[in-house]
């Protein structure tokens, strides 16, 4: 094409495209895409991503309600209830065997007497069993479905007189018995059941029950000169009375309800589920505030190393790789060690993970800094008079803020998980009446990991459950806040 | 070249030095464990830090330990843990061997494990195989050690009643007992090395296999399977030796939390109980002893990029050149 060709047209054959109104200020008919809703919008495209998110918030919302919906609190520790199973009323009732607190036990004649003497210990009689190392003394072993709640039984207290008055008040109006007949241990004949409340029958010296013709137990109940058994030992001048409860009921009365722990208790007697919950928001506040500091003090040193470089980068740099040869359990010990009696376990894991976490971020910071300082429109901004921290924070760090952002999040599910091995391994003892954590909780169920597997199962399951969330979550967000992956997978 | 080696080994050693002396006046301004017992004893324990040294200015006895350690190779003695004034360096020396199996064992068949299963991944990429790879791969790369450690333990060890639920003390190392009750710990330092090693070399490979050789390979008529061993392969190779290199000398360090939970009588578990019962002549020992691998699997770490790919100058200049 010639540009002779377009010589000489005529002034008809022009006609404007609009001659009443301005088209410079139009706005385009798309709307703007910024860069965070571009992200957004990519990650939601990630569908396990998205998953591990909604996840995240669940497990979230569990750490933070359930301490006010759970009738247990943090600090409520009944030791007569330690190790009971995960037991639901409502689940119970449906009687399918499963979520009801009962656990199937094989025990000697003994244990199987001690149990049979306890109100609603032993829920079903699966029968007997050979026991090849009892066979030796013929002993039978029987497989027993017992009611973890249940199996407490009878509780020696010791009462002031008007505890006394009033309880036998409310035994006469709930129709219930919380007082049973004093034992009289003279007549206890096994030494290994000498303070046992709950062997209130005849045995021999291996603790085996006498029983009757008719196979009935023999109380051993004190008796007083009518023949009638004791149900209080007044000591201390009358002031107050040794009696003997049966203990599920005693707790009714004291708490207003039986006793059930949604996710079974632990060694001590507390409530797994808000231990839990209690555990699992102390991590997660940790974590999230190791986080924020890392990326604040990370960022301040990283851009002041890479903007200004020369000896002060130098100098940082040394610190930094000092820092980071040092083992992290080495850092925790001593941050422990030096610091846990003066100003508590918790702050001094806090100042150890700020001691070396924010090396990552600093490093990222810093990389960055050296790629855009010198640049064309960096000193176009310093020409026009931006002064250097205008530079460091509007004009070089906005070009890595998802990197930034991502590596803060990631951050997160590392703390968790460095919290929870140190406090397994014992390094950090957070146990507490106030406080636990998951690796607390996990260290004190590994003795009993075989017998009380629910001590381990829950908190384990937690945070297997919120790693994978977080590894997901934070896959999604370093590919959508990655300019160069867009449209790559479309 | 050498220059370079050089110089690195240099920065290493004086890192190495001034963690170690920093550490150890950390250590010993701690207040110090050797401590009354029942109580009434406090002209003993006096007697004591006078003759031990404790009473002296820090930096005298640092140059007491340095000489120590530099003359007759002497770290201190165990006070808390083991036998009370054992060398602390026999009793650390005693502890190896239990690690040293355990670890060995774990890396020589995770290292071909992961790589295989990397390359299946590669090849069947966004096929059923390389979902399941990757499901595999999120589980065990996310989920805490102890998890697995304890499911095995339960379900292996108590549930199926297969393995012995802790390993076995002693020093019969290569007896069936022994490996048996060695089986679950192994396993379990395994699957994490498997797992992450398998993610290396998934992305290595795919990255690899989208190359522009590759499709050179392809076009002259190799098949997909042989450009992937021969040329896709090699290349993923050269980031994946050093890691492999460094992972092998990471062994040695053993794992302090599978150690706690199978009860291996190795360095680990001497470390937290040396925290725990604050013994710090084998606090100090065993955390060198971690300072020192760390530093080492980094040197060959960066020295086995240049042997591996002789592209890659190691400390040169700018231009790249010696």
């Amino acid at each position: 094409m010639n540009i002779d060709d377009f010589k000489d047209i005529p002034k008809e054959k022009f006609r404007f495209v609009q001659s009443d109104k301005d088209i410079h200020d139009q706005k385009f008919d798309t709307k703007p895409v910024g860069y965070f809703k571009d992200a957004f919008r990519r990650f939601r495209k990630n569908k396990s991503s998205v998953t591990g998110a909604i996840v995240i918030i669940l497990l979230v919302l569990f750490a933070v309600l359930t301490p006010f919906f759970s009738r247990y609190h943090k600090d409520d520790r009944d030791a007569y209830y330690s190790y009971c199973l995960p037991k639901n009323n409502l689940v119970a009732g449906w009687g399918w065997g499963i979520w009801d607190g009962c656990k199937t036990f094989t025990v000697n004649q003994s244990t199987y007497d001690r149990y049979e003497a306890i109100p609603g210990a032993i829920v079903e009689y699966k029968g007997e069993v050979e026991n090849p190392a009892a066979s030796k003394r013929g002993g039978k072993q029987h497989k027993i479905d017992v009611d973890t709640y249940a199996r407490v039984g009878f509780v020696n207290k010791t009462i002031t007189a008007k505890q006394y008055e009033e309880a036998l008040q409310y035994e006469k109006e709930a129709g219930v018995q919380l007082f049973y007949p004093i034992i009289d241990t003279s007549k206890i004949n096994s030494v290994a059941f000498q303070n046992d409340a709950n062997v209130w029958y005849l045995t021999d010296e291996k603790g085996v029950a006498t029983r009757d013709i008719s196979g009935k137990l023999q109380d051993i109940y004190l008796r007083d000169d009518n023949g009638d058994p004791v149900m209080c030992k007044p000591i201390n001048n009358n002031t107050q009375y040794s009696v003997r409860v049966l203990y599920s009921e005693w707790y009714k009365y004291q708490n207003g309800d039986y006793a059930s722990f949604l996710f079974g208790a632990d060694v001590n007697g507390y409530d797994i589920l808000v231990r839990l919950a209690e555990g699992a928001r102390l991590s997660l506040i940790l974590s999230i505030v190791v986080s924020a500091i890392n990326l604040f003090l990370g960022v301040i040193i990283g851009a002041i190393e890479g903007y200004y470089g020369g000896t002060v980068d130098l100098v940082i740099e040394r610190i930094k790789d000092f820092i980071w040869e040092i083992p992290t359990i080495v850092i925790f010990s001593l941050f422990q060690l030096y610091f846990a009696d003066k100003v508590g376990p918790v702050p001094s894991l806090l100042f150890a993970f700020v001691a070396f976490g924010w090396i990552g971020t600093s490093g990222t910071v810093r990389a960055q800094m050296y790629r855009f300082k010198g640049q064309e429109y960096v000193m176009a901004a310093r020409t026009l008079g931006a002064k250097d921290k205008r530079l460091i924070f509007r004009h070089i760090l906005p070009n890595g803020i998802g990197y930034i952002i991502t590596a803060s999040v990631l951050t997160i599910p590392g703390v968790i998980l460095s919290e929870a091995n140190m406090s397994f391994l014992g390094i950090v003892n957070l146990q507490s009446d106030t406080m636990t954590s998951i690796g607390t909780m996990l260290n004190n169920g590994q003795t009993t990991l075989s017998t009380y597997p629910h001590c381990i199962f829950f908190p384990a399951v937690f945070i297997a459950l919120l790693l994978i969330c977080f590894n997901l979550f934070g896959n999604g967000l370093r590919d959508a806040f990655n300019p160069a992956l867009r449209g790559s997978d479309e | 070249m050498r220059k370079y080696i050089l110089k690195r080994i240099g920065l290493m050693l004086v890192t190495g030095f001034a963690i170690m002396t920093v550490l150890f006046i950390l250590i010993r301004l701690l207040p110090n464990h050797i401590h009354a017992g029942i109580g009434g004893y406090e002209k003993q324990l006096e007697q004591m830090r006078e003759a031990w040294g404790y009473n002296k200015p820090i930096i005298v006895q640092y140059g007491i330990f340095l000489k120590n350690v530099f003359t007759k190779w002497d770290w201190g003695f165990c006070t808390e843990v083991g036998t009370a004034f054992q060398p602390v360096t026999e009793y650390i020396s005693s502890k190896f061997p239990a690690t040293l199996y355990v670890n060995v064992v774990s890396i020589v068949i995770s290292i071909p494990l992961g790589v295989v299963f990397g390359i299946l991944a590669a090849n069947f990429k966004n096929k059923w195989q390389d979902h399941v790879l990757n499901v595999f791969i999120m589980f065990f790369i996310s989920v805490p050690a102890f998890v697995y450690a304890f499911l095995l333990q339960y379900l292996v060890g108590f549930k199926l009643n297969l393995l012995p639920l802790v390993m076995k003390s002693g020093t019969d190392y290569f007896t069936w007992p022994m490996f048996k009750s060695a089986i679950m710990p192994i396993l379990a330092l395994s699957f994490g090395v498997i797992a992450g090693d398998m993610r290396f070399v998934r992305a290595e490979l795919t990255e690899s296999m989208t190359s522009e050789y590759m499709l050179l390979a392809r076009t002259k008529g190799l098949t997909k399977r042989q450009a992937l061993f021969r040329h896709a392969l090699r290349n993923s190779m050269v980031p994946l030796l050093p890691s492999f290199l460094a992972d092998v000398i990471y062994v040695i360090s053993g794992s302090i939390i599978i150690e706690q939970i199978f009860s291996v009588p190795g360095i680990g578990r001497v470390f937290v109980l040396s925290i725990t019962s604050r013994d710090y002549s084998v606090f100090m020992l065993i955390s060198m002893f971690y300072v020192a691998i760390d530093l080492i699997a980094g040197l060959i770490f960066d020295l086995s990029y240049g042997f591996i790919d002789p592209r890659i100058r190691m400390g040169g200049g700018k231009t790249n050149e010696y």
